[in-house]
C-alpha cells in the first residue's frame, strides 16, 4: 500500500530523512517511532505530497510520490491528521467537516451521512453546532480525526494524534484507531509514545533520520538484550534437567525450583520445552517470558546512533 | 482548475468573515462614513447655497474617484487576513493535503476578499452620487450622476484596484505572521491609487472617461502579472516548512 525506497529529504545541509526504506501493507497499523526532529513529520509530509522528496522512491498504491499527475490521486485516497489540528475556530464542528467533505467532492447525501457518523462515533454529535474554537484539545483532536476520514480514505496518516491529550481522551483516540483497523484502513501513525505504539501498531519503524529498526513490537523487544523463559515448578530434579538439556538450544540454569532458559525465539521454542518438562514429570506452576521492553529497544537504538 | 472548489473555499471564507464583527463593521461602516462625509463636502464646498463651485466637475469626480482608492484599501486587509488567519490557526496543512490546487485556493480566497468590499464600495458610492445629485440639481439643472466617468471608475477601475490589492496582499502576507501585520500591509495597497487622486486634485491628471480607461487597462495588465507572481509566491513547501 505504501512503499518507500531510499527516501531522502534534505533542507539545505540538513538531512531530515536519510535513505529510508519500508513497506506498509494494506489494513496494517504502522507506527513511526522516533524522538523530536527524527524526520517523522517530514516523511508523512512527503507521503502526503505536501513537500517534495530530495531523492529515492515512494509509492502509494499504484501512484508515484513526486509525479505531479499522481499527487492529486494520492491526496484523494489519503486522510491526514497533522500534529497541529488546524481547525477553523470560527466554524462549528459540523461546518468544519462539511467544508472538507465538499473539498473532497463527497456527494451531499454521503457527506451528511459521514459527518453524522463520525461525529457520533467520536462522541461529538451533541456539539455539532458548537464553534470548534471553544473545544478542548481532546475534542479538537477527535474532530481533526473525523475531518481526515470524511471522504472514507483508504489510508490515514496521523501525526502524534494523542500528544498533549489527557489519558482519557488519548484512550478514546487509541480505541478509535483500533476500530479503524476493523474497517481495513491502512494507518500510518507517527508517535513518540512507546506505550501507544506497542498497544496500537502491528509493526513499528524506529526512525532517527535513518530507519534504525523495523518489525513487530515483539520482534523489536527481542532484537535487544536477553530473552529468558522462566519455568516455575514445585520441584526441579535431575530427570527434568536432563530432558530439557537435550532439546533446549540455549543456556539452561537452575535456580531453586525454577529453570531459566536463554532462548533466541521463546515463542517458537517454549512449547517443546514445556512439553519435555511435563513428560519428565515436572509439575509446572507458571511459564514467564522476560524480555527487554520496547523502551529498552528504542533507547538502545537511538543511543547507539548518537554514539 | 475547478471553479466549484474555488467557490466552496470562497463560501467558507465568507462565512468566517461574516462572523468577525470587526471586519464586517470595517467593510460596511468605513464606506458608509465616507459617503456621508463626501456628501457633506458637496453640500458645504461644492454646492453651497451661495452658488455652485466653478470647478464642481473636478470636485465631484475627485470625490467619486476616492471610492476607487477605497476599493484598493478594503480587500487587501481581508485577503491578507485570510492567508495569515490560516497561518495563525495552522489550518493550511490539512487544506493543502486535500485535492485542491494552488490556483483554486487563491481564487477562492480572492473571490471572498473581492465580493463584500466591492459591493460595499458600490453601495456607498451610490449613496454619495444620489446625495450629490439631490444637492446639485437645483444649481445645475441636471443630474451630474450617473455619467461615463463614474461608470469607468466604479465598474472597471474599482474592481481592478481591488484585484491589485488582493494580489499584492497575497504576496506580502507570506512575510508576516500576525493579523495586525496583515492589516498594515492591506492598508498600504491604496498608495498608487492615492497618488493618482492627488495628481488629479493638483491638475496633473484629468478624471475623464478616456484617461480612466487607459489607467484601468494599465491596472488590468499589472493585475494579470501579479496573479502569476502571487501564485508563484504561494509555495506549499515554504508554507509548511518555513511559516511559523
Amino acid at each position: 500500500m505504501i512503499e518507500t525506497e531510499n527516501l531522502t529529504r534534505r533542507f539545505g545541509e540538513l538531512v531530515a530523512v536519510d535513505t529510508v526504506t519500508f513497506r506498509v501493507n494494506q489494513g496494517e497499523i504502522f507506527g513511526f517511532l522516533g524522538p523530536n526532529g527524527a524526520g517523522k513529520t517530514t516523511t508523512v509530509r512527503m507521503l502526503c505530497c505536501l513537500i517534495s522528496k530530495t531523492s529515492g522512491q515512494a509509492r502509494i498504491a499504484d501512484y508515484e510520490i513526486g509525479n505531479k499527475s499522481d499527487s492529486m490521486k494520492i491526496r484523494k485516497m489519503i486522510g491526514l491528521v497533522p500534529d497541529n489540528v488546524g481547525l477553523y475556530d470560527s466554524l462549528t464542528a459540523y461546518e468544519n467537516l462539511d467544508y472538507y467533505g465538499k473539498l473532497y467532492k463527497v456527494p451531499e447525501t454521503k457527506r451528511k451521512e459521514n459527518v453524522e457518523r463520525f461525529l457520533k462515533l467520536l462522541g461529538l454529535w451533541d456539539k455539532k453546532d458548537v464553534l470548534a474554537g471553544t473545544f478542548s484539545k481532546g475534542m479538537k483532536q477527535k474532530l481533526a480525526i473525523a475531518r481526515a476520514l470524511i471522504h472514507d480514505p483508504e489510508i490515514l496518516f496521523m501525526d502524534e494524534p494523542t500528544a498533549n491529550l489527557d489519558p482519557e481522551s488519548a484512550k478514546t483516540v487509541r480505541e478509535f484507531i483500533l476500530s479503524l483497523k476493523k474497517e481495513k484502513k491502512t494507518i500510518f501513525l507517527n508517535t513518540h509514545n512507546l506505550d501507544e505504539a506497542q498497544r496500537v501498531c502491528d509493526r513499528i519503524g524506529i526512525l532517527n533520520t535513518k530507519l534504525m529498526a523495523l518489525g513487530t513490537p515483539r520482534e523489536l523487544e527481542y532484537s535487544v538484550g536477553e530473552r529468558k523463559t522462566v519455568i516455575q515448578m514445585d520441584e526441579v530434579n535431575d530427570a527434568i534437567l536432563k530432558a530439557v538439556a537435550r532439546i533446549s538450544p540455549g543456556k539452561v540454569t537452575r535456580d531453586d525450583s525454577k529453570i531459566i532458559f536463554e532462548l533466541a525465539n521463546p515463542d517458537k521454542e517454549n512449547p517443546a520445552i514445556v512439553r519435555a518438562v511435563v513428560e519428565a514429570g515436572g509439575n509446572v506452576q507458571s511459564v514467564t517470558i522476560t524480555a527487554s521492553s520496547l523502551e529498552d529497544a528504542y533507547l538502545k537504538l537511538v543511543r547507539e546512533q548518537k554514539e | 482548475m475547478n471553479l466549484g472548489t474555488s467557490l466552496t473555499i470562497a463560501a467558507k471564507e465568507l462565512k468566517v468573515l461574516l462572523r468577525k464583527k470587526s471586519i464586517i463593521s470595517y467593510i460596511i461602516f468605513f464606506p458608509l462614513l465616507l459617503s456621508v462625509l463626501f456628501s457633506l463636502v458637496v453640500k458645504n464646498s461644492i454646492a453651497p447655497s451661495s452658488g455652485i463651485s466653478s470647478n464642481y466637475s473636478l470636485g465631484l469626480d475627485s470625490l467619486t474617484y476616492f471610492f476607487v482608492v477605497l476599493a484598493a484599501i478594503l480587500p487587501g486587509s481581508i485577503a491578507a487576513y485570510s492567508i495569515v488567519g490560516e497561518k495563525v490557526e495552522k489550518s493550511l496543512e490539512p487544506l493543502l493535503a486535500t485535492p485542491t490546487s494552488d490556483y483554486e485556493i487563491l481564487l477562492g480566497k480572492g473571490i471572498a476578499a473581492f465580493v463584500p468590499p466591492i459591493f460595499a464600495v458600490w453601495g456607498a458610492a451610490s449613496i454619495f452620487m444620489a446625495a450629490s445629485d439631490y444637492l446639485t440639481y437645483g444649481l445645475l439643472s441636471f443630474n451630474y450622476f450617473p455619467n461615463w466617468t463614474a461608470g469607468v471608475m466604479l465598474f472597471l477601475l474599482a474592481p481592478f484596484a481591488a484585484i491589485f490589492s488582493i494580489e499584492l496582499s497575497v504576496i506580502a502576507s507570506s512575510k508576516v505572521s500576525d493579523v495586525r501585520g496583515a492589516n498594515q500591509i492591506g492598508g498600504l495597497m491604496f498608495i498608487p491609487f492615492m497618488g493618482v487622486f492627488l495628481a488629479g486634485v493638483e491638475g496633473l491628471f484629468a478624471f475623464n472617461a478616456s484617461n480612466l480607461l487607459i489607467f484601468s487597462g494599465i491596472v488590468l495588465i499589472v493585475d494579470v502579472a501579479l496573479f502569476f507572481l502571487s501564485t508563484a509566491t504561494f509555495r506549499r513547501e515554504e508554507i509548511l516548512t518555513k511559516w511559523k
